[in-house]
């Protein structure tokens, strides 16, 4: 196990470098000029050099790449250009917003696909099953720019049984994870059935039912249990894309969290907060990726651990 | 549902889908762009079927003709990350070695981003526009068919009529295109639907964010982001192009589920 780890973080480090990399030469590599297009062309030239000199611009890129790389491991992702405050300070102020929301977005699409899968492997052919089949389809068809502003429509402006946007109590949380976790739902329901189904063909179960054990305690103990391994590997890989996807199901519902600042910054053009943004989500998703990983190895007592 | 009920609902959708894209011009029954501020905003009625949006242009033109947009967006991006991944993939796959260390490496890396933020930074980065959007998709998209193809490229590198044809003497390109190619087809055409949805999903997210289709160019997502404004008063602007694109997406869905189960039931 320690060296499959050891491995494991030998890899994630030159793969964050090199994400890393990639962000950076793509703030830096813009065409055209961000001081002239952050402070118009009506400014003077001695204004333009002055904030270029400021943002260290007028570096070769060589050197601003080593620079970047230095302050980022001291912590420091530089100043917003228009917000007060750090761009690490600022971030990190919106980043309990977005693992909120994620984290509960997960947690419906949990309470969904379980009883869904569940039931679709029992019924399975039957109306209850190609009604989950229908639910995936839809789920993953509807995308989550479009789902979000339904939900809003009919059920806050229509019903006007919750807010419209916003952060505040948990009903605040109800639509926005809806929106975030419906593509989760759908690709767990899946998946949940299909190893249900393939599990309830085992030998051991065809042992248990002849020892007379009770159909549903053969389903959800025997057979649930040994499915639950591609379950987590799944939700492990989906909490990144969840991470990924809060972007747009944030901008709709005007939550505070990291994907909104990340269009905020965007759309100002404050390019220093941009590329914190894009650093902290990437990073997430990597971390998150590793810990799937590696909490797949400890949980699976069959993969052997090499060595 | 069996796989052939799920092929054939497919491409009936898909069919009536591009059927209309191809006619817009012929069926539409007004200019998707034109303009007419004293008729904004107007619910469904004869004239205009699905209602007008806030500057007053039909609604149903703009959908049809936006289903354009979508099919642009959608094969163009997954062609040029087809062709890319393609030629990465085989490269790496047949000759190994340093070199398909090197780019699986620099796959690894592409694969670490969550593919939609890579794709807001880049048109952030170099200004909303259509052609941007097709770059940004595929700066991620060739990857996956990179690792498929180099995948299916050493499972089959060994077999008889592969070194059959290096030993006649073939060129490793012709026996990348003429012998190992056409055994990958139908496993990149399934890999290839999907990408086509996905790519219509992420060109739909980023017109919602403002980063994609420039105005007035009829895009679905842009046509979204220019409902949210007006949720309240007229929702119909939100509900029909969404309607367009979970149809879309549903149809290139079931016929990638269909052609999957086919290959996979031909495999056994």
């Amino acid at each position: 196990m320690k060296r499959y780890l050891l491995q494991r973080l030998l890899l994630f480090f030159p793969t964050l470098l090199g994400s890393l990399t990639l962000v950076f030469f793509l703030v830096h590599l813009i065409p055209g000029d961000p001081v002239e297009v952050m402070l118009g062309e009506t400014v003077s030239s001695a204004d333009k050099e002055g904030l270029r000199r400021a943002m260290g611009l007028d570096l070769p890129i060589g050197t601003q790449y080593l620079r970047f790389l230095r302050a980022l491991a001291q912590g420091d992702l530089g100043r917003s250009l228009y917000q007060q405050g750090g761009v690490a300070e600022l971030i990190f102020s919106r980043f309990p917003a977005t693992i909120e929301l994620t984290l509960s977005a997960m947690g419906v699409a949990l309470l969904i696909a379980f009883p869904l899968g569940v039931l679709a492997a029992v019924k399975k052919n039957r109306w209850a099953d190609r009604g989950a089949l229908v639910f995936s389809l839809l789920g993953l068809a509807m995308p989550n720019f479009w789902l979000g502003p339904l939900l809003m429509i009919v059920f806050s402006i229509g019903l006007g049984w919750l807010p419209v946007a916003g952060r505040g109590g948990p009903q605040h949380l109800i639509l926005p994870s809806f929106t975030l976790g419906m593509v989760m739902a759908s690709v767990l329901t899946r998946m949940i059935r299909s190893s249900l189904l393939e599990a309830i063909n085992e030998d051991y179960i065809r042992t248990a039912r002849a020892k007379g054990v009770s159909e549903w305690k053969i389903w959800l103990k025997h057979a649930l249990r040994n499915s639950l391994l591609p379950v987590i590997t799944i939700l492990g890989l989906q909490f990144g894309a969840l991470l990924a996807g809060s972007i747009i199901t944030e901008t709709i519902f005007a939550w505070p969290g990291i994907g909104r600042l990340t269009i905020q910054a965007i759309q100002t053009r404050d390019y220093p907060l941009v590329q914190g943004c894009i650093l902290v989500i990437s990073t997430s998703y990597l971390v998150v990726n590793l810990f799937t990983d590696v909490l797949y190895r400890l949980v699976d007592p069959r993969v052997s651990y090499g060595g | 549902m069996g796989d052939k009920l799920s092929l054939r609902a497919g491409v009936i959708i898909l069919a009536a889908l591009l059927g209309l894209a191809a006619l817009a011009p012929l069926i539409a029954p007004h200019s998707p762009t034109e303009q007419n501020l004293e008729q904004d905003l107007l619910p469904s009625s004869g004239e205009h079927l699905l209602g007008t949006d806030k500057l007053g242009r039909d609604i149903l033109s703009r959908i049809l003709y936006g289903a354009r947009v979508s099919a642009l967006v959608g094969t163009s991006t997954v062609a040029l990350s087809v062709l890319i991944g393609i030629t990465i993939g085989s490269l790496s796959g047949y000759f190994g070695g340093w070199l398909d260390h090197l780019l699986m490496r620099v796959v690894d890396i592409l694969m670490a981003f969550p593919g939609i933020l890579l794709a807001i930074a880049f048109t952030a980065v170099l200004g909303p526009g259509l052609d941007h959007v097709i770059l940004a998709l595929c700066l991620i998209g060739w990857t996956g068919y990179a690792r498929l193809v180099r995948a299916e490229i050493l499972a089959i590198r060994e077999r008889e009529f592969i070194q059959a044809a290096r030993a006649l003497g073939g060129s490793p390109g012709r026996v990348i295109f003429v012998h190992m190619l056409p055994n990958l087809l139908p496993a990149l055409l399934i890999q290839a639907t999907f990408g086509v949805a996905a790519a219509i999903i992420a060109e739909g997210s980023l017109s919602f964010l403002g980063l994609g289709a420039e105005p007035p160019t009829p895009s679905w997502g842009s046509m979204l982001n220019e409902g949210r404004q007006f949720l309240l008063v007229a929702p119909h602007l939100t509900t029909f192009p969404g309607l367009a694109i979970m149809l879309t997406v549903l149809g290139l869905n079931l016929v990638g589920d269909g052609l999957r189960d086919r290959l996979e039931k031909r495999g056994k």
